[in-house]
């Protein structure tokens, strides 16, 4: 299968396999396809840094592993410090002969807990130190691997096992953290959002990520049917109206540009992604229309950065 | 030519990872640490050592890009002190289980609450259990040796550990020593160059860090512990092969004056030399008197203690730590134990002193010794006893 | 499809171990027969399939493998039987049926 290449349209995509078949992923992951993906968006010569969490859990049972390429993990919230000595090290060991030199991405994988909470310390770390690294946050919006408790990046109304909707409380009471933005705030040349529904986009922009000189971030939705409580053959649709409502929009920031990659004249109702979903099957009318609300303006803000900073 | 410098013992320890021609550095600055960061990002600045300063945004952080480093193979070293230590403490624990052989320099601090910036060995105590090479230095020039030493032995493909080189806050990292400095060749013969056999590196790709389901884990747990046993053996060697080099032999218990001793003290670290002042005093008026200094704590030198306490009758340990509701002293508690068995054995008596930058007089350690003496006779109803406290203390019963 | 000989944990003594657990046999994970999970299963139409690939890029599973044909099909060792493809195929070739007793 080396160097093999499956053409769809006018796509080229390698027919390997990065994560091998016989993972344990969930049945219908959205991560899991989004993860595929991106490995064949960024080839053999990786190394892969691997945080605590779906991924890791799912491809890395001692004695076994899924993984065809380098790949490292240790702990839950250094990913962005792990890959900084990494690529520091490499780097080093080339400089000083003590390795011959070649082109060797340096990659961080992660859920959106072990990003948007845990892991955001050593992110901006790395971040502000200029690392040549891509990092990969992978969210599906909850703890999904330890059974579906709430982090930041969980959406306002979602139910969740640690903020669940109930007589007193809707689940989550805030908004999701704006992951992308925060990377856009600490002046990294490549910034991106990404959904395995389009997935040559997701292939495209993990290239990009990868091939960028110094921190690359892209931030991967990836939808859950076990957490979100969907059926499994809807991962896909789920993907695209996400997109569609404007809820997760997909864009990228350039040096500072934003470009937005996918762009409807009018957005789809945000009931049309939340009625599907279990997790939000106790909203109201109301609370439907406080999200259709913040999705507008979010929405308008993201066009006014596009028309001002514009590619 | 090796030359005699006055140096301190971060500057000494800066300098050992120079001359072992480090290849990434990343450390988070904490006192009384912050002179090594320092000195290293200096030389970086000034292109006397070739390596990668990364400087990191804590402690956590500072050893998981360690981590990261040594997993492609590079030469690694930080430092860090007390609360340092405790932040990166699960780290530590990754270091030695992923076997990767790390070097990192503790200026052992005590840790808050209340907040001390000052020298004791609780952060040391902290971290008995996590499987790294540990040893304590008595003087700067240990402090240099033993940088260099711990790369040697860390880096051997027969041990694959990382090492802690211990040596006290403020009394030596900011006091000013001589200390012989060797040359780079005698160095580039003591030390060969790291050759990591399970580099990450596309060529040939590896998993490192899997997780261990309930069927598997215990396995991989005794295999590390079995494998840092025998690493005693390496450690052993690496202190004569130094030796042999730089003419200066390490033991991982040394006796001072012991021969026919019938009282012996055990200390560690730079309290030692003040110890053996109050030894010496001592036997100038014919006490029957000598010291240990436990250099080697991990992997512990059970079989070197019980040889060096053997006519012994009363063994007094030292401890700059309370193991609160333990057996008073930590390393006092572990003497006890390696001795229990032994069919003849001395009368352990735990001293606990020296806490949060607290100074041991060469008074106090002879008080020590004259109070364990006492203790020996007539008995204490306290488990442990402490030194330099202002107001008797009591009610540290069992 | 013949049962690939599963590699435990319980094969191990504490002396199998290798030095920091690492494994060395990259992708040895794909011995694990996932398509034991499955309660659907697709069946593919031939006659509609316009060979498109899209249920081969979009499968969460890598299970679907190009025929030598250049059909695209699910190795059943692995398929989870998510339904993915089937919602996926603009042609409506593949159906999800239930998974026959054995």
């Amino acid at each position: 299968m080396e160097g093999k290449f499956i053409k769809i349209g006018k796509n080229r995509v390698t027919a390997d396999e990065f994560v091998a078949e016989g993972h344990s992923f969930c049945v219908g992951c959205g991560e899991a396809l989004a993860l595929r993906l991106a490995c064949k968006a960024l080839g053999r010569d990786v190394i892969i840094a691997n945080a605590t969490g779906c991924i890791e859990i799912c491809t890395s049972p001692l004695p076994l592993t899924s993984w065809r390429v380098p790949w490292i993990h240790t702990l839950f919230e250094n990913t962005a410090a792990e890959i900084s000595g990494i690529e520091a090290g490499l780097k080093i060991l080339m400089k000083k002969g003590k390795m011959p030199e070649r082109d060797i991405k340096c990659v961080a994988v992660a859920g959106d807990g072990g990003t948007s909470d845990i892991g955001m310390q050593a992110l901006s770390g790395a971040f502000e130190r200029k690392h040549d690294f891509l990092y990969l946050c992978f969210d599906n919006e909850a703890y999904m691997n330890t059974g579906i408790q709430r982090s930041s990046a969980t959406p306002y109304g979602a139910s969740t096992t640690t903020a669940p909707a109930g007589k007193l409380s809707i689940g989550q009471t805030t908004w999701k953290k704006n992951m992308a933005e925060i990377a856009v705030a600490h002046d990294i040349p490549y910034v991106a959002t990404a959904c395995p529904s389009y997935p040559f986009d997701l292939i495209n922009k993990v290239k990009k990520g990868g091939e960028v000189k110094g921190p690359a971030y892209v931030h991967i939705f990836s939808p859950c049917p076990t957490g979100w409580r969907y059926s499994t053959d809807l991962t896909i649709e789920i993907g695209r109206l996400a997109v569609e409502t404007g809820i997760f929009p997909l864009y990228e920031v350039e040096n500072g540009r934003y470009k937005l990659n996918v762009d409807r004249p009018k957005l789809r109702p945000v009931e049309e992604y939340l009625k599907p979903q279990g997790r939000f099957r106790h909203l109201l009318d109301e609370e439907i229309e406080k999200i259709q609300e913040h999705v507008n303006e979010e929405y308008a803000k993201l066009k006014a950065k596009i028309a001002c900073f514009a590619a | 030519m090796s030359k005699r410098v006055g140096l301190e013992a971060s500057h000494a320890a800066a300098e050992a990872a120079r001359m072992a021609d480090v290849d990434v550095i990343a450390a988070y600055p904490i006192t009384p640490q912050t002179h090594i960061p320092e000195r290293l990002a200096e030389m970086v600045a000034n292109g006397e050592l070739n390596a990668a300063y990364i400087p990191v945004e804590s402690e956590h952080s500072a050893l998981s890009a360690c981590l990261g480093a040594a997993a492609v193979g590079a030469r690694t070293f930080t430092a860090t002190a007390g609360q340092g230590l405790e932040l990166m403490h699960e780290v530590v624990y990754v270091a030695s289980s992923m076997r990767y052989p790390i070097v990192m320099t503790i200026c052992n601090r005590a840790l808050s609450a209340p907040l001390s910036v000052w020298g004791d060995h609780s952060d040391a105590m902290a971290v008995r259990d996590t499987g790294w090479i540990q040893v304590f230095c008595q003087n700067n020039q240990e402090a240099f040796d033993m940088t260099l030493w711990a790369f040697r032995v860390g880096e051997d493909s027969r041990v694959l550990f990382p090492v802690m080189v211990h040596f006290d806050g403020f009394h030596l990292s900011h006091v000013t020593e001589p200390v012989i400095l060797p040359e780079q060749k005698e160095v580039d013969k003591f030390l060969p160059r790291f050759q990591y056999p399970f580099a990450l590196n596309p060529d040939k790709p590896m998993t490192h860090g899997a997780f261990g389901p309930p069927d598997i884990y215990a396995e991989a747990k005794v295999a590390q512990e079995v494998a840092f046993r025998k690493s005693k053996g390496v450690i052993i060697q690496g202190f004569k092969e130094f030796g042999d080099i730089f003419g200066r032999y390490y033991h991982p218990v040394e006796p001072y004056k012991t021969e026919g001793a019938r009282t012996l003290l055990l200390t560690m670290g730079s309290f030692s030399e003040t110890a053996k002042i109050a030894i010496d005093t001592k036997k100038n008026k014919g006490e029957s008197v000598g010291l240990l200094n436990l250099r080697l704590w991990r992997p512990f030198p059970f079989k070197e203690l019980r040889q060096a306490v053997k006519d012994a009758e009363t063994l007094i340990v030292f401890d700059r730590c309370i193991s609160f509701g333990g057996p008073g002293g930590p390393v006092s508690s572990e003497v006890r134990s390696a001795l229990y068995n032994e069919k003849e054995r001395p009368r352990v008596v735990s001293f606990v002193g020296g806490l949060g930058g607290r100074d041991m007089s060469v008074k106090d350690f002879e008080y020590v010794i004259d109070r364990g003496r006492e203790i020996v006779e007539k008995g204490s109803e306290e488990l442990f006893e402490t030194v330099g406290i202002r107001g008797k203390v009591t009610g540290i019963r069992g | 499809m013949a049962e690939k000989r599963l590699k435990t944990g319980s094969d191990f003594t504490w002396k199998d171990m290798e030095v920091g657990n690492i494994v060395t046999e990259v992708g040895n994970a794909s011995v694990r027969k996932t398509g034991d999970w499955r309660t659907e299963r697709p069946i593919l139409d031939k006659e509609k399939c316009t060979k498109c690939a899209l249920c081969w890029i979009y499968c969460p599973d890598a299970a679907i493998k190009p025929s030598e044909e250049g059909y695209y099909e699910s190795d059943l060792y692995y398929c989870k039987g998510c339904g993915i493809c089937a919602s996926v195929c603009p042609a409506g070739a593949i159906t999800m049926i239930e998974e026959e007793e054995k």
